[in-house]
């Protein structure tokens, strides 16, 4: 009782002094907290506990995703006037780098589950039924552009060639060295398009030459540009970001 | 001069107290990731410096941006699913009026708010916590618009689509920010409200 008496007699002399012991308490908290954020947020990232938790996120990820995606949900088009000028080049590498691939001995490579794997050649694959779309291509460093692409659905080549659709995965190499891969819903969607064209003029190199297979419901990188080879597989395929941390299927 | 009986009140509910600080650290979280991926497409003619952000570059930005925002929205749900059900928000944030709001925020710039009793939040807190929920709603809405622009098309509408909800995104972050670093503030110049948000009592001469 005595004791209580006196703490709160002490509390009632002096409460000045005892608020700023407690700001003082807190303030060196707060900055001892501050260090620890300093020391290790630079390399909290490349942590291997920290990196595993953040992979198993983006597998999850994944599945969360896949879940959300609906393959009748059609992405918006525009009107030609909405078109971006000029569209932006993207790449791993600059613009005076571009692979210029010859189209005359150019094939198309197929593996993997797919029934007739005969390789096409770009007269071909001209020959096949063409769809157009005025989409917007979103990067996944944010920006986005609007453009036209056309060729011929991806569902319609799938079945031209007997692809295994209940197969998980589509691979596809590029002959700048990219890859990249995608989920098999995703290929089937109607405005998944293997196209030849943009902006009504056959793909010049800086957008593809002599293909890109455009996805409006992916980011930018998951829609491979200078395609040679594609496989459908079941075993996961990653690709050239995926490999290095970006999200997998990164759908839009 | 009888010395003064000293009690322990409860002022903040356990529920409120986790939620409160697991939403500052996906808060931390979810900005420092976010100023990194703004850096690499910015809006405005700046970036963020790179030794504020988490996540090292882009592909890990991301990583911790998709993780938290997990963290961020099953918490949030959480605390508001309580704070309606248990009548906290009704007995704490309300009533509320433009008025009391000025009156209230003129007297914290003259430095004459008072704290005498911590559990009853004034005008200007009242204002300030529920921008805050404003903010996050804002966020989370325009967040899930960014990130899936085709499957939420129909929230998207609303807001100019993928470009109009970066921009509200980015706005609604810079508001935040800002009156997240004046609660911070007044934190520093009322010290024992921080011990309060821990254990939850505080004490009250009475």
């Amino acid at each position: 009782m005595k004791k209580r008496s006196m703490e709160t007699s002490l509390a009632a002399q002096s409460p000045k002094l005892i608020r700023s012991v407690e700001r003082r308490l807190f303030l060196r908290q707060g900055l001892s907290l501050g260090a620890l954020a300093m020391l290790s947020g630079c390399n909290l990232t490349d942590d291997e506990s920290v990196q595993r938790v953040l992979e198993g996120m983006s597998r999850w990820n994944d599945r969360a995703q896949a879940w959300i995606f609906s393959p009748a949900k059609l992405a918006p088009e525009f009107p030609e006037s909405a078109i971006t000028k000029p569209f932006p080049f993207n790449a791993f590498y600059t613009e005076d780098e571009i692979t210029v691939v010859d189209g005359k001995s150019y094939q198309l490579e197929l593996a993997g589950l797919i029934r007739d794997k005969k390789p096409w050649t770009l007269p071909e694959l001209y020959a096949l039924p063409q769809a157009s779309q005025i989409t917007r291509h979103i990067c996944v460093e944010g920006w986005s552009a609007i453009g036209k692409w056309s060729g011929v659905r991806f569902s319609t080549f799938l079945e031209r060639i007997g692809a295994d659709t209940t197969a998980k995965y589509i691979g596809f190499d590029c002959a700048d060295d990219y890859s990249t891969s995608i989920d098999m819903a995703t290929a089937l969607h109607p405005q998944t398009l293997l196209t030849f064209r943009f902006a009504d003029e056959i793909l010049p190199p800086k957008y593809g030459f002599p293909m890109k297979l455009r996805i409006p419901t992916k980011l930018g990188f998951k829609n491979p540009k200078h395609i040679v080879a594609m496989t459908v597989t079941n075993e996961y395929p990653g690709g050239y970001w995926e490999d290095q941390g970006y999200n997998w299927f990164s759908g839009s | 001069m009888e010395p003064s009986q000293t009690q322990w009140v409860r002022i903040h509910p356990l529920v409120v107290r986790i939620t409160h600080w697991i939403n500052a650290l996906a808060i931390l979280v979810m900005v420092t990731s976010g100023w990194r991926i703004y850096n690499a497409s910015p809006l405005f003619p700046f970036r963020i410096p790179n030794e504020l952000t988490l996540g090292g570059w882009l592909a890990g930005a991301l990583q911790w941006h998709f993780a938290a925002m997990w963290l961020l929205v099953l918490n949030g749900l959480v605390y508001v699913t309580y704070g309606i059900a248990s009548g906290h928000f009704r007995r704490k944030l309300f009533p509320l009026t433009p008025r009391a709001v000025l009156r209230d925020l003129r007297e914290a710039l003259r430095g004459k708010l008072a704290h005498e009793d911590l559990s009853i939040y004034n005008a200007a807190q009242r204002a300030a916590y529920l921008a805050i929920l404003f903010c996050l709603v804002v966020l989370v809405f325009t967040g899930l618009v960014i990130w899936k622009p085709v499957q939420f098309h129909a929230i998207g509408r609303f807001m100019g689509d993928y470009e109009g909800a970066r921009f509200l995104h980015f706005g609604a972050m810079a508001l935040m920010v800002l009156i997240v670093l004046v609660h911070i503030a007044m934190v520093i110049l009322v010290p024992r409200t921080f011990p309060t948000m821990i254990t939850g009592r505080a004490r009250r001469a009475s």
